[in-house]
This record gives structure tokens, C-alpha cells and sequence, in this order.
């Protein structure tokens, strides 16, 4: 399977996830100004800066050609995954719901986060255990997750609430320590901290991360942990 | 063109940490009797077309789940 990893002005991690996305699959960079998907079988919103993060994070990204191009994949069922800023370009893009906030700290902060698996039967967490925790790095300063009261009922009800931060480790503020979310048909997942950092035990405390990539070669290739 | 400014404001019942972070500085300056302490963003923009600003803010200027908008025009 190919994976298609977006590439802004200002983003930061788009190297990294096309190296963990290469690890599972083949994987090639798609830059902002193209419409071509060139073929991927699932898309890649990397983490960073798009676009100096002007105005508000994702805000400008996601009206990106490449974007154009995305919107119309998920809506035809094509697995999207959001990471850090990726996740915040969905959200502006209305491909998941809620918004993220400012961190309560005020801070960028930077630490290994412990994660744990609220839905195991989903498109990019399929290889991981229900209950399995993770251990991956976050670092942001836009991570609070907030939607409405009766939006996070109906997400909660739905399975779209897929990770959250482990008692203790919710440094940003989320509402109910949400740190991932899917959109409700699940093809559309963004999370705060970084899979892509998280593929080698040496320098991303786990190989957590792999996971995440590992699930959505399954999901594309048929194939049901 | 019209002279237009935007306020934008965090929703009221969303924690705003940059208000309260202001709303307890300001005691420790000297400022006494301060309350509902709220940081938002202001948008300065001439435009030909004012009845598009609503639209504008919608889509770009503000997100409409967490921040309210209040447009202002100069006369």
C-alpha cells in the first residue's frame, strides 16, 4: 500500500511520517499547491507549523489544493490521519469534529505521554488492544480538545473517542482527557501527541507508534487484527 | 472601502487561561477590583463589501465552535 504524506510551508514532521509510514508501506510527500494524490491509499496530515499557523492553527491550511483533494478522498471512505497540526487542520476542516484549544499551561509543552486505547476497532487502532497502553511523545501548544457537551455524548456513543491521555499525563486540558479522535464513519482520525516519533525504541521511548501505521496497512490491505 | 473591525472573543464556558492568566496579574500590580478577564483577537480589514464580512468570519476569521465574532464598521 502507498501512504500520501501532505508537506505545508511550516510543516515540521512531514520527514518523520513519511519515515514511520515507510516503515509499513511505500510512502511519498504531496506538496500543499498539487491536487494529485498521486495514487495513495491513505493520506498522511503531518505535524508543525502550516503556514506559519496564522490566525488560528490549521486555519489557512486547510483551504490548501492538496486539501480540496483530501476533503473528497475521506468523503469517498479513504483513511486521513491527522497528526498534531494535521489534527488541527482536520478539525478546521470539518473533517472531525470539536476544535483545539490552547494549552491550559499557556506553554509549548514537550514529554512522553502515556495513551490509552478507548477503541480497538477502529481503521488505525485495530492493531492495538482495547485498554493497551501507549507511550508516544506530544508536543504542542495548541492541544486542548474541546467540543460541545452533547457532541462528545454523541462522539462517546459512536466509538470516536479512540485515545486518551492515562491518568495523570493530560497536560494540555482536554476535555475528558481526549487525546485522539475519529470522525463518525472512522475513515478520519487525528491525534495530539506523534505516532511518527514514537517507531524506534532507542529514540522515541517506544516503538508505540508503529502501531497506528501498522493498523491502517491492515485496514487498506482487508486484513482484520 | 469601509474601514471593519472584527473582535474575536473565546465562547463564553470555555476556560480562557490567557484571561485568567491577566485577571491575576493584574492584583499583583496593584490593580484591584478586576473581573472576567477575556483575551481574544482583533482583525483590522478595509473592504469594499461589508455584507461579506459575516461569510468571511464563518470561514476564516473566526471558528465559530469556540470563538464568537462582533463586527464593527467605521462610519
Amino acid at each position: 500500500m502507498k501512504f500520501g504524506v501532505l508537506q505545508f510551508p511550516g510543516s515540521c514532521d512531514d520527514l518523520d511520517a513519511l519515515n514511520a509510514a515507510g516503515r509499513v508501506g511505500d510512502a511519498e510527500l504531496l506538496w500543499h499547491s498539487e491536487r494529485d494524490l498521486k495514487g495513495a491509499d491513505a493520506i498522511v496530515v503531518p505535524g508543525g507549523f502550516s503556514y506559519g499557523d496564522y490566525l488560528r492553527a490549521g486555519a489557512i491550511a486547510r483551504f490548501a489544493p492538496i486539501m480540496e483533494s483530501v476533503i473528497d478522498f475521506a468523503k469517498d471512505g479513504g483513511l486521513v490521519l491527522g497528526i498534531c497540526n494535521g489534527f488541527q487542520v482536520l478539525c478546521e476542516a470539518r473533517l472531525l469534529p470539536g476544535a483545539l484549544l490552547g494549552n491550559m499551561n499557556r506553554r509549548f509543552t514537550f514529554r512522553q505521554v502515556g495513551l490509552e486505547v478507548l477503541n480497538s476497532g477502529g481503521s488505525f487502532t485495530h492493531g492495538c488492544a482495547l485498554g493497551e497502553r501507549l507511550s508516544i511523545p506530544a508536543k504542542h501548544s495548541w492541544g486542548r480538545y474541546y467540543a460541545d457537551a452533547e457532541t462528545l455524548a454523541a462522539m462517546d456513543r459512536a466509538g470516536q473517542l479512540v485515545l486518551r491521555y492515562a491518568a495523570g499525563q493530560n497536560f494540555n486540558g482536554s476535555l475528558h482527557d481526549i487525546a485522539g479522535v475519529s470522525n463518525e464513519r472512522g475513515n478520519v482520525f487525528g491525534l495530539m501527541p506523534h505516532p511518527e516519533h514514537a517507531i524506534d525504541e532507542l529514540v522515541g521511548g517506544s516503538s508505540d507508534g508503529l502501531k497506528i501505521f501498522e493498523s491502517m496497512r491492515l485496514t487498506v490491505e482487508g486484513v482484520h487484527a | 472601502m469601509i474601514r471593519a473591525r472584527v473582535l474575536i472573543r473565546p465562547k463564553a464556558g470555555i476556560l480562557d487561561p490567557q484571561g485568567v492568566a491577566v485577571e491575576r496579574a493584574l492584583p499583583a500590580l496593584g490593580f484591584a477590583g478586576v473581573a472576567n478577564v477575556h483575551v481574544g483577537r482583533l482583525v483590522e480589514l478595509d473592504v469594499e463589501d461589508p455584507a461579506q464580512l459575516e461569510s468571511m468570519c464563518e470561514k476564516l476569521l473566526a471558528n465559530p465552535l469556540v470563538e464568537d465574532y462582533e463586527i464593527v464598521l467605521d462610519e
